[in-house]
């Protein structure tokens, strides 16, 4: 899983079916000491998270379909699958 | 399967249900030096590793594997404890 912060979301009218009432956020990874990367990514939404949220990402497609839409086999690689409350890291790598 | 430091644990209370009461651990990936390479993940834990251990994690589907109930939703988890840097022969 990655780390990530919800930077917004995005509204597509066209879309594959199984995207239906879904949330596709805009999420960019960060490290765990919070700085931004050049990496931005969407992913849909199976937690109720927010903009500025830090959550972590779950990039396998099996997960990611069955978390955001209740069932495998859909054209997903990437969901939200938890709000991060806190990351504690080693003193030696802070 | 790669070769990762644990730097450090996440806490997440809204988290989907089938991840409840998994540990979550921030993990550098390594080379054959041990010298970090790549961002910092996420990852589960399967065999009761923590913080500033030497350990060795899957990627991908099969990365659920470990666990009874095959329907965590993980795309990284941690699979083996290496038992010290000075077992990695190269």
């Amino acid at each position: 899983m990655i780390l990530a912060r919800v930077v917004g979301n995005i509204v597509a009218t066209k879309k594959n079916q199984r995207y239906e009432n879904a949330r596709v956020m805009l999420c960019q990874q960060i490290t765990p000491e919070g700085e931004d990367t050049s990496y931005t990514v969407l992913a849909l939404d199976a937690v109720d998270a927010g903009v500025g949220d830090t959550v972590l990402i779950v990039q396998e497609g099996w997960s990611a379909s069955t978390t955001a839409t209740g069932k495998a086999g859909a054209a997903i690689d990437s969901a939200i699958v938890g709000v991060v409350d806190r990351i504690d890291l080693l003193k030696s790598v802070r | 399967m790669q070769l990762a430091r644990v730097i450090g644990t996440v806490v997440a209370t809204i988290k989907n249900e089938a991840l409840d009461g998994r540990k979550l651990l921030v993990v550098q990936t390594l080379d054959k030096n041990l010298q970090s390479i790549g961002k910092p993940m996420v990852a589960i834990d399967s065999v009761g590793a923590g913080v500033g251990e030497l350990v060795f994690w899957c990627r991908g589907k099969e990365a659920s594997f470990p666990f009874k109930r095959e329907d965590i939703p993980t795309d990284c988890t941690i699979i083996g404890i290496v038992d010290s840097d000075a077992h990695v022969t190269r």
